[in-house]
């Protein structure tokens, strides 16, 4: 075991930690996360009764952080999936046919490359409103573009490959084809990609919840805590660093393990 | 090589109509239809009735696309109706306090992330590649707004050194410049820092192949010093990289724009973008994202050409042919 696989543990178990507060969190949460509390508002950290302090509406904001560990790693994992189920088979289509679809395709993947996550965000939130699932949407929709680029220059490189054109020579339908031979090759870099991803996905769902184009309040939400921390900076800087922390913990958790992934899987990247 | 500057030129500019067609399809969905959205006052039924004619919304579809397209490229966005200025106006004034922010952060990252890069890959495994590894993670995992607001806790409310944000133009004189730079240093640290984390792992790895390739050991075995070999060497074609990087990064560097014209109170185009969607102001909405969507098209342009010309690999074969 090198060193460096040590740290993807580190990091795996981390985001195991992480997931399992996002799925328990709320049935150990000592408040409910909405629950105002007007005679004990800014409360700092080590309170009694409130660990980590409460907020500028007397809410338990250890109870918050509980529940916006779901909301907040939703979004991320969500959008990631969103990306890769749409450009997986987008990227397989293009590399398989090649010739006048493989273009249209890429060109329409150039488009969408053209609006990135927070145009996107910024488009959906005038057109209907700033939603959680808006958000998830538009992180989605502009990790398209990556995957199916990925997923393309796999299909391409597998496409040449002897036992492919076997499949194609013994008549096979193409879907078949596609299904058996191409995608295995496919998936590796895929699922990579989809690792490397995901923490820049949580980070970007923060993102916009606290410039109020994802999550509305009172949803509990780690960027929507921010948002509202920035106002009580100087008064109450507990409210900035807890949720601060949590988004940074959990990006730095899943970028190990992103890492440590693509070292195991992608054979260019081994050393 | 012309041709394929000249391919990929064309090829933008059919992804930059493209990006119009959906701006235009995106106008037409917004509540109200696209007269009342793109109207400065649509209570009134003239100044309705007006922008209608203007943009030509009475007439079949491809037409009102046609005369749509017309007046967005001459940059006729039309007028907000929350200011009652003309978005063009807005934009021409925030463009440039926007372009400072990026330019100033895309300098600071290069200057940081590319030679920690390089002192990192010459001795893999040392102190100095655990130390910049490690930074780099943090600076990859660490979310702009956040980094933001700790730099404004610790620099300008407890230890008074710069300011918590702002922005004050530059006019002339020293001390302008000064004031601007101050209102600048937080900002370019937050959003140059993520940049150069990405940098610097990139510029590492690339060093590292290079250092491995057969004309570094040539250079080395004609004796050359290390440092050149290092510094002039290697480092030259792995500065390809840096241009590949920030074309990628593109993305990510105006989520950080907007983000960080947020929280630092900084009056440029990511501001602007983030108070029409909180007011509604689709004239002004419509001019930010288009120009927003054009600048990324043109700088992946530009980087592409860019790659082009770095590469040698393509350089020659395109001397060849």
């Amino acid at each position: 075991m090198t060193r460096l696989s040590w740290l993807a543990t580190a990091g795996a178990a981390g985001a195991a930690v992480v997931v399992a507060v996002a799925i328990f969190g709320p049935l150990v949460a000592p408040y409910n996360p909405d629950a105002v509390n007007f005679n004990l508002v800014l409360a700092p950290p080590l309170s009694p009764h409130h660990l980590l302090g409460t907020d500028q509406l007397g809410r338990d904001v250890a109870s918050r952080m509980l529940y916006g560990a779901r909301t907040t790693l939703e979004a991320g994992i969500a959008s990631t999936l969103l990306g890769s189920v749409v450009g997986l088979p987008i990227g397989v289509l293009a590399g398989y046919f090649r010739g006048p679809l493989d273009m249209l395709l890429m060109r329409l993947v150039d488009v969408m490359l053209a609006f990135p996550f927070l145009l996107l965000a910024v488009g959906l939130a005038a057109i209907s409103q700033p939603t959680l699932w808006n958000a998830v949407l538009a992180l989605g929709v502009a990790q398209v573009p990556q995957i199916a680029r990925i997923a393309r220059g796999a299909a391409l490189e597998r496409r040449d490959l002897e036992f492919v054109q076997a499949a194609v020579v013994n008549g096979e339908r193409n879907l078949t084809i596609m299904r058996r031979q191409i995608l295995p090759g496919v998936l590796r870099p895929v699922v990579v990609q989809t690792t490397v991803a995901i923490p820049s996905s949580i980070v970007g769902a923060a993102i916009l919840s606290f410039l109020g184009l994802g999550v509305q309040p009172p949803t509990a939400d780690w960027g929507a805590m921010l948002a509202q921390a920035e106002t009580y900076l100087y008064q109450a800087p507990w409210l900035g660093i807890f949720p601060g922390v949590a988004i940074f913990l959990t990006a730095l958790c899943f970028n190990l393990l992103g890492d440590g992934v693509t070292q195991a899987l992608d054979p260019r990247r081994r050393r | 090589m012309l041709w394929s500057i000249a391919r990929r030129a064309l090829i933008a500019l059919v992804t930059l109509l493209l990006a119009t067609v959906v701006v235009f399809g995106a106008v037409h969905a917004l509540p109200g239809g696209p007269a009342t959205a793109l109207s400065a006052d649509s209570t009134n039924p003239a100044a309705l009735a007006a922008t209608m004619h203007r943009y030509g919304f009475d007439q079949p579809l491809p037409v009102q696309y046609g005369r749509w397209l017309g007046e967005v490229v001459r940059g006729q966005f039309g007028t907000s109706p929350i200011t009652d200025i003309p978005v063009a106006t807005q934009l021409a004034q925030r463009i440039p306090i926007t372009l400072e922010l990026a330019l100033l952060s895309l300098l600071f990252a290069v200057l940081l992330g590319v030679p920690a890069g390089v002192l990192a890959a010459v001795r893999p495994g040392g102190l100095t590649d655990a130390a910049a590894s490690a930074a780099a993670l943090g600076g990859l995992s660490v979310p702009h707004f956040w980094f933001g607001m700790l730099l404004i806790l610790v620099f300008a409310v407890h230890l008074h050194v710069l300011p918590s944000g702002g922005f004050t133009p530059l006019s002339g004189g020293v001390a302008s410049a000064g004031a601007n730079l101050d209102h600048m240093v937080l900002p370019v640290v937050v959003l140059g820092a993520g940049l150069a984390a990405v940098l610097m792992r990139q510029t590492r790895a690339a060093m590292a192949e290079a250092l491995g390739a057969d004309y570094v050991r040539t250079a080395r075995a004609k004796g050359l010093r290390e440092r050149r070999v290092i510094w002039v060497h290697a480092l030259r074609n792995s500065l390809v990289v840096v241009v590949t990087v920030i074309g990628l990064q593109l993305g990510g560097l105006i989520a950080g724009i907007v983000t960080v014209e947020e929280v630092f109170d900084i009056p440029g185009v990511g501001q602007l973008t983030l108070d029409s969607v909180y007011q509604r102001d689709y004239p002004t909405l419509q001019g930010v994202i288009l120009l927003t969507a054009t600048a990324y098209i043109v700088v992946n342009l530009l980087t592409d050409i860019l790659y082009t010309l770095l590469n040698p690999r393509i350089r020659v074969t395109g001397s060849a042919a």
